[in-house]
């Protein structure tokens, strides 16, 4: 490499997903739905960035955009300088084992007619063409790596819990020494005591190798636990996008809070006291979202200027926040929004 | 009662547990599974060592014995040239599997590759074999294969090849439907993004997660072509005269069937026990298989 390495692994800008939805008897394209509509974000090298949202908003397509796992529709993808969208197949092959994903369900991930040491060995055979006792020499580390034994190396998935078997998808996704590691809702479908297993395998492991991870969860307590910096999503969009700390404590868009204000706190008798913002209706439909800010129909603080022009991503603190209120109404200036009065109730459904 | 608490064994020595020895326990629990397995079994030895088994030339004809019902030298008599029945079925026997695996087989090597990748990548491609397969399908199988085999010339090959193209479209539409419902699964994602290559994953990932269906089909669709090879025989497609096929010899017995009913019955009763048998075997293998792929 003659380029200066940079502090940045993964540039991701307009990235753009339009599903088409078609229908009738020609198949013709009846609608669109935008999944995800112009993303904008980086990751540096060693970081971990969060990709929050509820169902729908577009974070898993985003992890899926980002390993070109799905083609975009728009948007460009660069990872460690190199233009992933731009690559020939061969190319992207290689450019596979520097990128590597773990999925939600540890149950389907794993090809249950293999056993661990053929779902571990497939990258290894894959991109170092390593076969036999070669290959089982490098799996049995890794499942050393993950905490699982040696004597694993010959058993099937359905001998293993869903701890178990998200520690192989690590190993198999580790097996490469990828430089990122998109983890789509990785401990979602685990029991919440594994949870915290799984996440700290994760986060060991990010310390030891200097790996950067996509975290994507719909679970906040547990993306802030695991994450540098978080970026909000809604709709395809991104709303917020700003380090960890102050995401939490110090939300710049509406979004956020309400967000924020769903977590559940562990003391009851704080729990009870806590205001919760309850949020009106259903969220849009992507195949129609809505006018200027997509999140103005649901917004507590929403003015008139928020159903025209849709807002951009502008600095706010140690990040990014897409609100007008920043510039209109009460000029927060990249301010919290944490201490306004809400303009509109929510009514309780 | 001291010291019933045995301490709790943390790891027994990990055995290599194989699909395989599950399978076999499974399946023994099916009674008749089992008796079919083991008729097919001996059947298969009987047609192997056919000429040590079978106590006499299949071909030879004692006219002293025409029509002869069953005695201690017939054991299930003579034929209207005198011909003994049991060695005749017996050498007949190897015909039937012949026809009905190499049939079978020879439909799955064409339409497992084809349907694989019609599955996996789909679109254009897809849609063309499927329409292939489709116009074949409209067709019924016998008359199908009856018409084939008039093209192709009689003939146990030409026969075979009918009954091939005949199970086409149903191993075509099988394997197709297995791998799309294989192919949205996660680990086929994840395969993807490991950066496997699309002939690896549709080789090592989805064709062991579809063999059980396919499996299953082969039986079913032996079945069928011990009855069809039985039919064309019969109708003068198949086997040609002098040698031995069951349904050749119903094509020549029927006409003594009230003069000397025995003859028809014989190689009568060896095709419904054997289409029986491959029956019974595919339920048993299937209802074995299913809890593999429930799990799955």
């Amino acid at each position: 490499m003659t380029e200066p390495t940079s502090d940045t692994l993964l540039e991701v800008s307009g990235l753009t997903k339009h599903f088409p939805v078609r229908g009738g008897v020609l198949q013709r394209t009846k609608a669109r739905v935008r999944a995800v509509d112009g993303l904008d974000f980086t990751v540096r090298r060693g970081e971990t960035l969060g990709l929050v949202g509820e169902s729908g908003s577009g974070k898993s397509t985003t992890g899926r955009l980002v390993l070109r796992l799905i083609e975009p529709t728009a948007g460009r993808v660069v990872f460690d300088g190199v233009d992933v969208l731009k690559l020939g197949r061969g190319a992207m092959r290689d450019m596979r084992s520097r990128m590597q994903m773990i999925f939600q369900d540890p149950y389907s991930s794993l090809d249950p007619q293999a056993t661990v040491a053929d779902s571990i060995g497939e990258p290894l055979s894959v991109h170092e063409g390593l076969r036999g006792a070669k290959r089982d020499g490098r799996v049995v580390e890794l499942l050393e790596r993950v905490g699982l034994k040696p004597q694993h190396l010959h058993r099937y998935p359905y001998e293993f819990s869903g701890g178990q078997r998200q520690r192989i998808c690590i190993a198999r996704a580790l097996a490469l020494k990828p430089d990122l590691l998109v983890c789509d809702e990785p401990v979602s479908a685990l029991d919440v005591s594994i949870q915290a297993q799984v996440i700290n395998l994760l986060k060991s492991i990010q310390r030891d190798t200097g790996i950067s991870l996509l975290f994507i969860s719909h679970d906040l307590s547990v993306v802030r636990h695991v994450s540098d910096r978080i970026a909000v999503m809604y709709l395809g969009r991104i709303v917020e996008i700003g380090d960890s700390e102050q995401i939490y404590t110090q939300p710049r868009h509406p979004y956020t809070e309400t967000l924020l204000s769903a977590i559940p706190v562990p003391n009851p008798v704080t729990q009870r006291r806590r205001e919760r913002i309850l949020l009106r209706g259903e969220p849009p439909s992507p195949l129609d979202p809505p006018s200027g800010c997509r999140f103005h129909t649901r917004c507590q603080y929403a003015m008139d200027v928020c159903a025209v022009e849709e807002p951009v991503l502008a600095p706010a603190g140690r990040g990014s926040s897409a609100c007008h209120l920043h510039d209109y109404g009460p000029g927060l200036g990249g301010g919290t929004v944490l201490d306004l009065e809400p303009t509109h109730r929510p009514v309780p459904a | 009662m001291t010291a019933t608490l045995s301490p709790p064994t943390i790891e027994s020595p990990a055995p290599r547990r194989r699909g395989s020895g599950r399978l076999l326990r499974r399946f023994a629990r099916n009674k008749w599974g089992g008796v079919a397995a083991v008729y097919l079994v001996l059947l298969v030895l009987v047609a192997i060592f056919a000429p040590l088994v079978a106590p006499m030339d299949p071909l030879a004809q004692d006219l002293n014995a025409v029509n002869q019902p069953p005695s201690a030298a017939h054991w299930l008599g003579a034929d209207d040239v005198g011909r003994d029945i049991l060695s005749r079925i017996i050498y007949g026997s190897r015909v039937s599997l012949i026809a009905g695996v190499s049939s079978v087989l020879l439909s799955l090597l064409v339409a497992l590759p084809i349907g694989l990748v019609a599955g996996y990548v789909g679109g254009l491609v897809d849609t063309v074999v499927m329409r292939l397969g489709d116009a074949l399908q409209t067709l019924p199988a016998l008359v199908l294969a009856l018409t084939l085999s008039a093209v192709l010339g009689p003939g146990l090959r030409n026969a075979t090849i009918a009954l091939a193209i005949v199970f086409l479209p149903t191993f075509l539409r099988l394997v197709r439907g297995q791998v799309i419902a294989i192919r949205k699964e996660t680990y086929i994602e994840a395969s993807q993004s490991i950066g496997t290559p699309g002939l690896t994953i549709m080789r090592k990932r989805i064709l062991p997660n579809i063999a059980s269906p396919l499996i299953v089909q082969c039986a079913v669709s032996m079945a069928f072509a011990l009855l069809a090879e039985a039919a064309l025989s019969f109708l003068g497609l198949g086997v040609q005269p002098p040698e031995p096929s069951w349904g050749r010899m119903l094509a020549t017995s029927y006409t003594y069937v009230y003069s000397a009913g025995w003859q028809v019955f014989m190689p009568g009763i060896a095709i419904v026990v054997t289409v029986l048998a491959v029956t019974l075997f595919a339920d048993a293998l299937r209802d074995s298989l299913g809890r593999e792929i429930r799990r799955a």
